[in-house]
């Protein structure tokens, strides 16, 4: 069936309705990439098997990630006439007992995580209610999704669908209101007017550099040519952020609705989209999106009966970092090595095949339904002066809730890092955000009360990037981190600038040579100096941005660079050729489990006889060091400070054997 | 090894998917790895003659995207993710103890040719971190001492 009126959508959107809440009871299993990776696929198995032996009537339907990580594999349960019950840490043994106790009519309260009331339909301004029941105490005691720390502060706007519609289902997108807007836009909007839509909300690039979004497209719209060209960019490189994965595997039609008005707006015939090989699944439900957008005519000719014709291809990305750059992207999509090249003339005016090209990222194509069906202005309600609406960033590293979390922007980092994050674990001390990927940098404690926005990141040394936010404690060596990053970029750069080449090489040596003890005076001016002649000379944003890791943790913790190159010590005891570790003799109680789990045999010592570490023979894996009962804790990681002289054989009897 | 007559019929195939069009060639190379589980000579010689390019081309190409492998796999691929995340959670701890236990460095296959060892910058599993695949199955939250139960479990 080719959707042609509004009347046409109403039908598919009446067939979505009874999918999200049929009128018996449904379990929806977070089955994204990290849900599969925490065991979901188990926990579905499971649940099926169960419900066939309780002989349920019931639905089981996958859906991708609502954002709580920490929490997965969640488990949610729809009941007819009940709030919506959210399960986490789900195993499937846990599952099974969820089962069996809806077979019997009760609700567990045990591992249920909060309830839902009622969901935003945000592109139609609608919320539905789940009915309330008020004759059931258990429901009482759980608390809602906006009680949540976690959630309380968050804004759900590129994300809106993840986690609440089963992604391989078109009808369910449409169910919350999906493809209306384009319909509009595509009735009621002259291109022109979209494009000025998008300049006033204020939306920028959610993928880097933050440029106006709504100016890219008016270059784009003005450029001569017949044939223009649309480039969704899923090339998510910097590590630590995965919100592109998810939004592709979770709520695809919102990024193929995007890019059909962003291609209106622009005049484009033709889009691709970009995604990185790293992510089957974020691949495969695309695919699955194009070809149902297809089938109802949403992707193809004539579409809504408007006149106007647009097609999507998907293009894996084969592992390169600098293809996230724009003209490196187009390369790659020509077929050629991935090499970026000068710019101007830029991709609006010269692009894939020499033609006008727009490029946007995912998150950034994702919100342009919303910006259209709801008005700049309400838009622009969220956010600062000069950064508006949302941003969605991968909260991970050392703290307690970890996840994907879409705040408005001008919140600031001690909020995302305490109240939405939950703080550090293990009553460890916070260190510092990196954010920006390889291209960011770390902020430390200082500016914990500043309000995140691009400018306000750019002042500390750092960049929004595509919002990566990497919390480190006390336990993260600051020297270390500059050199994964400089390693990460040496073997990424591509090599057609000498300076990058060959400069970040040299950044590379001097700080491998700091961790590892061969640290000497002059290195960090030495660096300071390299760090400018490759930000100045490169041409692309990998070698202008690369010194930003090195630069700020330089400017931030330069008292742990003076560590490691005057006293050869690593506060943080991380860098392996600064650290030794040794047995407390006073504290050890000959267990055995240390010199048991030794790979190396370096523990000697016996039943009621004190271990002891041969350091000659140790490779520091730090296994004894993670073994050793923290009842005891005697195995000490000592850095910058000899090691005591081991007990003499006399002394090693434990006092209580003697 | 020699691609035969048949393997000549599946390589034209992948390229004729494609219309024969030199800008899929990435595309191209994908599907041909995935079907040998690297590039094989013969099949990237094969491909450059239909896409009639040079076969420098080709193998820059082909070199300088990271996915690509000249050698043969072993049965099982594992992806260690290097990603800062896992940086961070002390991937590298992990990535030493899987090398002593396969007794392989990252790019080298195992001499039982059960396992590649290969790493990957970030596979978008941060919350899960640290964080490795083996073939299609990502496994997170890993520690040291669940390393071996898991590369047990692969024949």
């Amino acid at each position: 069936m080719k959707v042609k009126t509004l009347d046409d959508l109403q039908q598919i959107k009446e067939k979505g309705i009874k999918l999200l809440y049929p009128r018996k009871t449904k379990i929806m299993v977070g089955m994204g990439t990290c849900g599969l990776a925490t065991g979901a696929g188990e926990v579905f198995e499971a649940i099926s098997e169960e419900v066939e032996k309780q002989k349920l009537d019931v639905v089981i339907s996958p859906t991708c990630c609502i954002g709580f990580c920490q929490k997965e594999p969640l488990v949610d349960i729809l009941q007819p006439g009940r709030p919506r019950i959210s399960y986490g840490e789900m195993t499937p043994e846990r599952a099974r007992e969820l089962i069996v106790a809806l077979a019997r009519g009760e609700i567990k309260k045990e591992w249920a995580l909060a309830k839902i009331e009622e969901e935003e339909y945000l592109v139609e301004d609608k919320i539905w209610r789940y009915p309330e029941d008020s004759s059931l105490k258990e429901l009482e005691e759980i608390p809602t999704y906006e009680q949540l720390a976690f959630y309380a502060k968050q804004r759900k706007i590129a994300m809106r669908n993840c986690g609440f519609i089963n992604p391989e289902n078109i009808e369910e997108y449409i169910a919350r209101g999906g493809y209306k807007t384009l319909y509009r836009v595509l009735k009621e909007f002259q291109p022109g007017q979209v494009i000025s839509e998008i300049i006033k909300s204020g939306l920028r690039g959610r993928g880097g550099a933050g440029f106006p979004t709504g100016r890219k497209w008016d270059i784009c719209s003005k450029a001569t040519g017949d044939i223009k060209y649309i480039i969704c960019n899923g090339d998510e490189g910097d590590p630590g952020a995965y919100m592109d994965r998810s939004i592709l595997e979770g709520d695809p039609h919102s990024v193929l609705e995007g890019m059909i008005i962003g291609a209106y707006a622009i005049g484009a015939r033709e889009g691709y989209i970009y995604v990185r090989a790293e992510y089957p699944l974020a691949v495969k439900n695309i695919g699955i999106a194009i070809k149902q957008a297809e089938d109802y005519g949403l992707l193809g000719e004539n579409i809504f009966g408007s006149g106007f014709n647009f097609t999507i291809k998907v293009d894996r990305g084969a592992g390169a970092f600098v293809c996230g750059e724009e003209t490196a992207l187009i390369a790659a999509l020509e077929g050629r090595v991935g090499e970026p090249r000068l710019r101007p003339p830029y991709p609006a005016q010269s692009g894939l095949w020499g033609k006008p090209t727009n490029i946007n990222n995912v998150e950034t194509w994702a919100n342009v339904p919303v910006i259209m069906a709801r008005g700049a202005d309400w838009y622009a309600q969220y956010g600062t002066e000069t950064s508006k609406g949302t941003k969605v960033f991968s909260l991970v590293g050392k703290i307690e809730n970890t996840g994907l979390v879409e705040v408005p922007m001008g919140i600031t980092l001690r909020e995302v890092v305490y109240d939405v994050g939950g703080g550090i674990p293990d009553g460890k001390k916070f260190k510092a955000v990196q954010t920006g990927g390889p291209s960011g940098g770390c902020i430390p404690q200082q500016f914990l009360d500043l309000p995140i926005d691009y400018e306000q990141l750019t002042k500390v040394g750092a960049i929004m990037g595509s919002g990566g936010m990497i919390v480190m404690d006390e336990d993260t060596c600051m020297v270390d981190v500059a050199k994964y990053f400089v390693d990460f970029l040496k073997s990424e750069s591509c090599g057609k600038c000498t300076s990058c080449r060959e400069g970040i090489e040299s950044m590379h040596d001097i700080l491998t040579g700091i961790t590892e003890g061969r640290g000497r005076e002059g290195d960090i001016e030495l660096l300071e100096e390299l760090c400018e002649v490759v930000r100045d000379t490169s041409l692309c944003a990998l070698g202008g941005t690369a010194p930003n890791p090195v630069l700020t943790t330089i400017r931030y913790f330069r008292d742990e660079y003076e560590a490691h190159i005057r006293e050869k010590c690593c506060p943080a005891r991380v860098c392996k050729a600064l650290v030794s570790y040794y047995i407390l003799p006073d504290k050890c109680e000959a267990c055995m489990i240390c010199l048991r789990n030794c790979s190396a045999e370096a523990i000697s010592g016996g039943k009621n006889q004190i271990h002891v570490i041969d350091q000659n023979k140790c490779t520091k894996c730090g296994t004894c060091f993670d073994v050793c009962p923290p009842r005891f804790s005697a195995v000490e990681k000592i850095s910058g400070e000899p090691i005591p002289p081991a007990p003499q054989p006399k002394e090693r009897v434990l006092a209580r054997a003697k | 090894m020699e691609v035969s007559k048949v393997e000549v019929n599946q390589v034209d195939q992948i390229v004729d998917q494609y219309g024969g069009d030199k800008s899929s060639l990435i595309g191209i190379l994908h599907d041909t790895q995935t079907e040998y589980g690297y590039l094989p000579r013969e099949a990237i010689q094969r491909i450059t003659q239909k896409l009639e390019i040079p076969l420098s081309y080709t193998l820059r190409v082909a070199s300088f995207y990271a996915t690509f492998s000249f050698e043969p796999r072993g049965r099982h691929l594992i992806n260690a993710c290097l990603g800062t995340t896992c940086h961070v959670r002390e991937m590298g701890r992990i990535l030493d103890k899987i090398q002593d236990v396969l007794g392989v460095e990252p790019g080298e296959t195992t001499t039982d040719r059960r396992f590649t060892l290969e790493t990957v910058r970030c596979l978008g599993c941060c919350s899960l971190a640290p964080v490795m695949r083996i073939d299609e199955k990502t496994y997170g939250r890993l520690r040291r001492d669940k390393v071996e139960g898991i590369l047990k479990r692969f024949e």
